[in-house]
């Protein structure tokens, strides 16, 4: 694709490109390379497009790479064991089961597809996967996406690369496809397709990040900056029930370089202690299970060590072997390499000094926790013709990359059973040219419009999410008075959306995106202020609601109204499916 | 803070439609200008996930840690070899360590095929 193209003059002067498919697979990811292969191998004649915001050999939240499969079940456990293990590390959930366990059983062949395709699994001298926790097992995943989208090219899908997704195509009630428009080319994409895929990745960026006041490192955060959270954004502004928003994805991460920490914590067993050395896991939360405690009091645990005065926390490097200290940092190369030049940065061995850790921004991100649409088993969510699978996809966290590969491979099983025999109307002029103009509004408002740029509203949305609705300068607290001021100034931020502008199709991106996190932001508070408890602490902290309340036992839900866009929440029983301790692997 | 662009080394991918960072890049940040060059549209949106770094063919992109963040100076740079990813990292001390592991299986080996 040539270089970024000049902007159109006018409205007119935008060409429209229009595509016609099967299945439509919004983002080239971990979960979208698996439904274009999973098409190929059920019906190679069925034409499959991918929208994809970047370049698939390197977009999204696998770019930089992986060090290890969260979730491959051993020799010896069941897929039902994988969903004890799941629901336990949500603190009993409520998860829902009949996703998990459709999900678990996908899941090891869907990882040895990876293997197949060429990834290195790391195997012990008799030939058996090495595994590092009880589920996971380690990788060397430096290649993983390209792996993983070299199958999606060779499955004949169609890919149209650096499309930016802004909009649902609908039909009546029916999803039909996507709108867009090219990032580079600048030109408008209708895509319309019998079934859609939501893959997009999750939400990160509605939070600050506390590294983001120093001047080039706003993107110092875990969760791949570029998922932003478009997959539920376009979801939400059509109607789609989104589930367990509250449940927020956070956790212990490397601090001033926001890394990951299982796999030092998990991987090297190295202890997490606090400023005067007292192994914190161990002597505070022992009851709770210590160091194998469910995941949010595990990323809880070091921020209450600061809160107490007993700052800076670490994980205890110290002492490692040379040998095993060199492999965790090859591990770093493969999942985050620039961690490994962070340590170098500051000078710093970790046999001699241990790694500093803190919490996480908090990102919302499916395949991790449970926030996303409320899916069926065939993973269509309550917009017909609408499929979600990943991080898009609630209901089911701890899928991890395995899972979301599974799921992809059960979305579009559900995709190609729901378009049987399914005929589409011609799609609606009036919809595509409004979404048209509302897409290049922002770069034809003229060289004297006196407006707002993306970066400006991202960072007011950014600080209010952070003090108001629990985010990392505050420990995660939030109350009903907080939630309401950031919902009001929500309404505020959306009603100011008219002044963005854009000065390049780059630029118009950047406008786009923060216009999907404000609507991701808003349901995002409602579900924190609907569920009067504190459930999942760091997650879901209420400060006015500090217990856990039985009546809250179930799942929160929401739903936009179309005729007045009010976002009304409302409750669903949890179901037990498997049988066990809901509180104990 | 990220990629920092040698611009005596870049050539703009000369004759390639897309320049190799620039199809790194996930979040659209790298473009080719109209000196030839590759420059970064917004150094503070990178993610420092150095996959254009690894995708230079004449080495010309570095990734710095902000330093904000991390002290002057430190480096890391990758040479991708078939199959190989050999790392080389110098710390604000000078120590050098040298990292080379498999980065992808011989799938043609794994399948009866001969290399």
């Amino acid at each position: 694709m040539p270089h970024m193209a000049d902007n159109p003059l006018t409205l007119d002067a935008v060409e429209t490109v229009h595509v016609t498919c099967d299945v439509l697979i919004i983002g080239g990811g971990n979960a979208g390379c698996f439904s274009a292969v999973e098409a190929a191998k059920l019906d190679p004649t069925r034409k499959i497009v991918i929208m994809e915001k970047a370049q698939i050999l390197r977009s999204g939240a696998c770019s930089a790479g992986m060090d290890a499969i969260n979730t491959y079940i051993p020799e010896g456990k069941t897929p039902e064991d994988l969903v004890r293990w799941c629901r336990s590390q949500v603190g009993g959930g409520p998860i829902r089961e009949d996703l998990a366990l459709s999900n678990a059983r996908e899941l090891n062949e869907s990882v040895d597809d990876l293997e197949r395709w060429g990834l290195p699994i790391l195997r012990d001298a008799e030939g058996k996967i090495r595994y590092r926790g009880a589920w996971d097992i380690s990788i060397h995943g430096e290649q993983l996406k390209p792996i993983m989208a070299e199958k999606a090219i060779e499955s004949g899908a169609v890919i149209y690369n650096r499309v930016a997704c802004t909009q649902l195509l609908m039909e009546g009630e029916r999803c039909v496809g996507a709108l867009g428009f090219g990032v580079r080319d600048g030109k408008f994409y209708v895509f319309h397709a019998k079934a859609t895929i939501n893959a997009t990745g999750g939400a990160a960026g509605l939070y600050k990040s506390y590294t983001a006041d120093a001047t080039d490192s706003h993107h110092q955060i875990w969760m791949c900056p570029y998922c932003v959270g478009t997959g539920y954004a376009v979801g939400i502004r059509q109607g789609a029930e989104m589930t367990s928003m509250e449940q927020r994805w956070v956790a212990t991460r490397t601090k001033d370089f926001c890394g990951p920490v299982d796999t030092i914590s998990v991987g090297y067993k190295a202890p997490i202690i606090n400023a005067k050395g007292e192994r914190i896991m161990q002597t505070r939360y022992a009851h709770l299970g210590g160091d194998k405690a469910p995941r949010y009091i595990r990323a809880n645990a070091p921020m209450e060590e600061w809160l107490a005065g007993r700052g800076p926390t670490y994980c205890d490097t110290r002492g490692m072997e040379p040998e095993l200290a060199k492999q965790m940092m090859t591990d770093y190369l493969n999942e985050r390499p620039s961690f490994v030049l962070f340590l170098a940065s500051r000078g710093q061995d970790p046999v001699k000094e241990p790694i500093e850790i803190y919490g996480s921004d908090p990102y919302i991100v499916g395949g991790h926790t449970q926030s996303g649409f409320w899916v069926g088993l065939d993973r269509m969510t309550t917009v017909p013709g609408l499929f979600a699978a990943g991080e898009t996809a609630g209901g089911n966290p701890n899928k991890f990359v395995g899972g979301c590969a599974a799921e992809g491979k059960l979305a579009l099983r559900g995709a190609f059973a729901y378009m049987q025999g399914l005929t589409l109307a011609e799609p609606d002029e009036a919809q595509i040219e409004a979404e048209k103009a509302r897409i290049y509004g922002p770069l034809l408002r003229g060289a004297d419009f006196d407006g707002l740029t993306a970066v400006e509203m991202e960072e007011r949305l950014q600080r209010l999410m952070d003090e108001y609705a629990g985010g990392t300068s505050q420990f995660y607290r939030t109350n009903e008075e907080r939630l309401d001021y950031a919902l009001k100034h929500i309404a505020m931020l959306r009603s100011q959306t008219v002044y963005l502008k854009a000065a390049n199709l780059h630029d118009l991106m950047s406008v786009h995106e923060v216009v999907d996190r404000i609507d991701v932001a808003e349901v995002l508070c409602h579900h924190l202020k609907f569920r009067k408890e504190t459930r999942w602490q760091g997650w879901q902290t209420r400060s006015d609601y500090p217990e856990i309340d039985p009546a809250y036992d179930c799942h929160v839900e929401s739903r936009r109204d179309m005729a007045t866009g009010a976002i009304e929440t409302f409750t669903r029983p949890y179901e037990q499916i498997v049988s066990g301790d809901r509180y104990k692997p | 803070m990220p990629p920092i662009i040698d611009h005596k080394k870049c050539n703009g991918c000369q004759g390639r439609e897309e320049s190799f960072c620039e199809e790194a890049c996930p979040g659209d940040l790298l473009y080719v200008g109209s000196d030839g060059k590759a420059h970064c549209h917004a150094q503070r949106d990178c993610w420092d996930c150095m996959s254009c770094v690894k995708m230079c063919p004449r080495n010309a992109i570095e990734t710095r840690i902000p330093y904000q963040l991390g002290y002057h100076k430190a480096r890391l740079m990758p040479i991708m070899g078939k199959n190989s990813i050999t790392w080389k990292c110098t710390d604000i001390n000078g120590e050098t360590v040298t990292y080379k592991y498999r980065n992808r299986l011989e799938i043609a080996d794994e399948q009866g095929g001969s290399s």
